[in-house]
């Protein structure tokens, strides 16, 4: 991290100071904007990941989003281009994994394990191949929150609100599909298109949030999150709200907390996200706890 | 080939590993928790760097983080067995301590840019001293030794858990012990094969088996017998060919064996047909 030392002054536990002197950093600005389109977005596609238990999938695909990144830059293509091509192939791969259906979800999640490492296995390969990225490679796995241009911090605005607006329009028939595949498809809803859609969805998702979070820490912002609010309620639209709301909250004390420390980001926005989940755990058993001596008396 | 040390420790080794896990491999993925070895393989990750930042052996951060961990998940997820949403959540913070182990170690030995980090997450089995494989080939052997004396309850536990309880099999000590030793078995092939690749041996060969064999301990043989061979295999292919790193190549040889069983047999296989003697 490049910090003008004149400059930074570290943590005066002044708030509105510090948050000004945040803000004052044109990179940290872009970090936010960034880092929030990509919560909110990761808040609301995890929400509906983690209902269609569909974690193992979206970790997949996050994973795929290295081998993309690596090629890219092998080939001399943009970065942008990997992602968003590595993670659209991965979807594509893991409907057609899933479509030869017998039933067995274990052999179903063989295969996804196995794409994974064949993915990773040629994502090293390229990082080898070309040579100068090999310093990048953890760059490329767990991110660099702090180094976003003002194109990519847009992009991602824009790739955000698209992703929003398909999940608006297919939201209600896709909750129907996720909570009972086979009521939904007797009503006459496409399953399987909604499912293959909500694939690549996801992986458009994940393409654009490992540019920022790397490739192993987008998991993290997506189920983390969504796990949280499924926790505290199993209404789909505060849980949604909820999801998002969280993924917020983590994304920018985790920048802040970075930015006043010497550790990286990756690690407070998990840590954070993680601490939330055990607290609605906590609160969950306790409420259960409540609710049955209230019933015993 | 064979004149080379480097050359003899790695197949060496890797001969074990291999074993280790494709033997291991059958029982993870019929007992579907492909997911917990994925969230497994993260932990090594996370358990190595803290040991090198912490100024460790690397071997003990890695035994120590994957056994507990592996602990951890079967004693918080017995009743809902299949809690992918927990496991996730569990490992992506996991995943985030080994990000604060990797900037601590990298600011404290200022050796690099991550290349610990690199060796630890794709492995390096051409790096892989006479002592070195001596250990893992031990390791190993011991974990091929638990999971083939414990494999006939093992295989009745996972076909039917409730029945098997219901006969005495001790269900979920077994559960757990089966995670202690899939937990060894990560920590030991994390040092061949990478933290990120190791799932490609565990997963790759038994789900090929799992195509291929409608007898359990057949598949199992095949199981090991793919593993081996696609470590020996791949180890020969990135000789032969120096610019394919040789964790890649065996995962490359690993996920062909997958795909020509699943192109040979794309239905049977499963379910598998239990032999009547084990139902008993």
């Amino acid at each position: 991290m490049s910090i003008d030392a004149a400059v930074f002054q570290g943590l005066s536990w002044n708030l509105p100071a510090d948050v000004r002197q945040l803000l004052a950093f044109h990179f940290m600005v872009n970090a936010l904007e960034a880092g929030t389109a990509v919560a909110v977005m990761a808040g609301a596609i995890g929400w509906f990941m983690v209902l269609r238990r569909q974690t193992f999938a979206g970790h997949t695909l996050a994973v795929i989003a290295f081998p993309g990144a690596a090629g890219a830059a092998l080939a001399g293509l943009p970065l942008a281009t990997g992602y968003f091509g590595a993670c659209v192939a991965g979807a594509l791969a893991l409907a057609g994994v899933s479509a030869d259906r017998t039933g067995s979800h274990s052999r179903e999640s063989a295969a996804t394990g196995t794409v994974q490492a064949f993915a990773l296995g040629l994502g090293f390969l390229f990082v080898g191949l070309y040579h100068g990225l090999l310093n990048g490679i953890s760059s490329l796995l767990f991110g660099t929150f702090l180094g976003i241009s003002d194109t990519q911090a847009h992009t991602l605005v824009a790739v955000a609100a698209v992703a929003l607006a398909l999940l608006a329009v297919a939201g209600r028939p896709l909750l129907f599909a996720s909570i009972d595949g086979d009521v939904a498809r007797a009503a006459g809803v496409p399953v399987r298109a909604l499912s293959l859609g909500f694939l690549l969805l996801l992986g458009l998702a994940v393409a654009a949030t490992s540019q920022i979070t790397g490739a192993l820490l987008v998991f993290a912002l997506l189920v983390a999150p969504a796990a949280t609010a499924q926790q505290l309620t199993a209404r789909p639209l505060p849980g949604l709200l909820l999801s998002v709301l969280l993924g917020l909250a983590v994304t920018w004390l985790g920048l802040a907390f970075a930015y006043f420390s010497i550790y990286p980001a990756g690690f407070y926005i998990t840590s954070l996200a993680f601490g939330a989940y055990v607290l609605a755990r906590v609160a969950r058993a306790l409420a259960a706890r409540r609710t049955a001596a209230a019933a015993g008396h | 080939m064979f004149t080379h040390e480097f050359m003899r420790n790695a197949l060496f080794a890797g001969t074990f590993i291999g074993a280790a896990c494709g033997l291991v491999g059958y029982f993870v993925v019929l007992r579907a928790q492909v997911f917990a070895g994925d969230a497994l393989s993260h932990v090594a990750f996370a358990g190595a760097l803290a040991a090198a930042a912490f100024g460790i052996d690397v071997r003990i951060g890695l035994f120590a983080a994957t056994i507990v961990v592996a602990i951890g998940m079967g004693g918080l997820g017995d009743r809902a067995r299949a809690d992918d949403v927990t496991i996730g959540t569990v490992f992506a913070w996991i995943l985030g301590l080994g990000v604060l182990f990797l900037a601590v170690f990298t600011t404290r030995s200022s050796a690099g840019n991550g290349t610990a980090a690199v060796r630890v997450l794709f492995g390096s089995i051409f790096g892989l001293s006479g002592s070195d494989a001596a250990i893992a080939a031990a390791v190993s052997v011991a974990a091929i030794a638990a999971t083939l004396f414990a494999a006939r309850p093992l295989f009745f536990a996972s076909f039917d858990p409730d029945v098997a309880a219901a006969q005495g099999v001790p269900v979920r000590l077994l559960g757990l012990g089966f995670l202690a030793v899939l937990g060894a078995v990560s920590a030991e092939a994390t040092q061949a094969v990478g933290a990120l690749l190791l799932l490609g041996l565990v997963a790759a060969p038994a789900a090929a088996a799992h195509r291929l064999a409608h007898n359990p301990y057949a598949g199992l043989a095949l199981s090991t017998v793919f593993a081996v061979a696609a470590v020996w295999l791949g180890l020969t292919l990135s000789y032969v060919e120096t610019q394919l790193p040789p964790s890649t190549a065996i995962i490359i040889v690993a996920t062909a064996f997958f795909v020509v069983a699943a192109a040979a047999r794309s239905e049977a296989g499963w379910p598998l047909r239990v032999p009547r003697a084990m139902r008993r």
